[in-house]
């Protein structure tokens, strides 16, 4: 019974999707927004990736909200989780080669993480996947190593404070150059790191937010101790 | 445009893909469905990759193919194996 009515949802799905998929032509030409996005960004904002001065300029306050979105989720985890018996399962201890590997491994995926946001608004990526690669090299101290990234109450300050700090950066384009989130530093050599103004400055804002947020979410989730 | 070697490998990897979302639709074992999903994510990163959007590539890996399947198999460490 219960696999019939998946296979109907499944059914509807495929339908309505590939009504959508005849209707829209795939790779045409880009239309009237996005043509005047192409053009006139480069010189206006300074970022290489245009889909980042969209995300974080034009769409700033959607971002916001995707923030929030993404905190609210973690907090309704959090407090579901932590009125359930938290579970004393003993955990097999992690193989030597897991946890040798893990600890030469897990500087090198924050770093690619960080990369990743610095690098935002030049290359492709940003504060919301740089947060997630920084989350999973926790998950894999999580499952290898022990004593890591259980000072859970650094998690909530790092979180809260890149949140006020993103906030405070869209106020402070109200007050130095007249709408929220609105750029207000100098936009820099075009190509470079310290370039394009406000943009690098709020994904490593959103980056150490959403790491330290999804990090926190999985030691929630995780429950049990190394015996 | 996409040369004709890429476009046989992503068909074959396409097959594979309603292979294995076939294979979770039968499957009793909720880890192996959720292994399953992995792949399935794991493939679409690279279908992203192909159609030239790297940066959905990114997010599809490291959330698709990264946290969703540890917060499953936490989840089910928590609730049971087999599906009733």
């Amino acid at each position: 019974m219960k696999k019939i009515f998946g296979l109907i949802i499944i059914v509807l799905f495929a339908y309505v999707f590939l009504s959508f998929l005849l209707v829209v032509p795939f790779g045409r030409k880009p239309g009237h927004v996005a043509n005047y996005y192409l053009d006139t960004e480069p010189e206006k904002l300074g970022g290489k990736n245009v889909v980042t001065s969209v995300v974080l300029i034009y769409r700033g306050l959607d971002t916001l909200g995707e923030v929030t979105v993404l905190f609210l989720a973690a907090l309704g985890v959090s407090a579901l989780l932590t009125g359930m018996k938290r579970d004393r399962k003993k955990i097999r201890k992690p193989s030597l080669i897991v946890s040798a590997g893990t600890r030469y491994l897990f500087p090198m995926i924050v770093l690619f993480g960080s990369y990743i946001f610095v690098h935002g608004h030049l290359t492709p990526g940003g504060g919301f996947p740089g947060g997630v690669v920084i989350a999973t090299a926790f998950l894999l101290g999580y499952v290898a190593l022990e004593g890591i990234g259980e000072n859970i109450k650094m998690f909530h300050i790092t979180e809260g404070t890149a949140g006020l700090l993103y906030v405070i950066t869209g106020i402070l384009g109200i007050a130095l150059a007249g709408t929220f989130l609105e750029n207000f530093l100098p936009l820099g050599r075009f190509g470079s790191v310290f370039s394009a103004g406000i943009m690098p400055v709020l994904y490593v804002f959103i980056g150490l937010k959403v790491g330290t947020e999804m990090a926190g979410l999985l030691h929630s989730m995780k429950g049990g101790e190394h015996g | 445009m996409i040369s004709s070697l890429i476009l046989l490998i992503t068909a074959i990897l396409g097959l594979f893909m309603i292979f294995v979302s076939f294979f979770i639709f039968f499957t009793k074992d909720l880890l192996q469905a959720i292994l399953g999903l992995t792949l399935i994510g794991l493939v679409a990163s690279v279908y992203y990759l192909v159609l030239q959007a790297p940066d959905v590539a990114i997010t599809e890996a490291s959330i698709g193919a990264g946290l969703t399947t540890a917060i499953f198999i936490y989840t089910i460490r928590r609730t049971g194996r087999m599906s009733k």
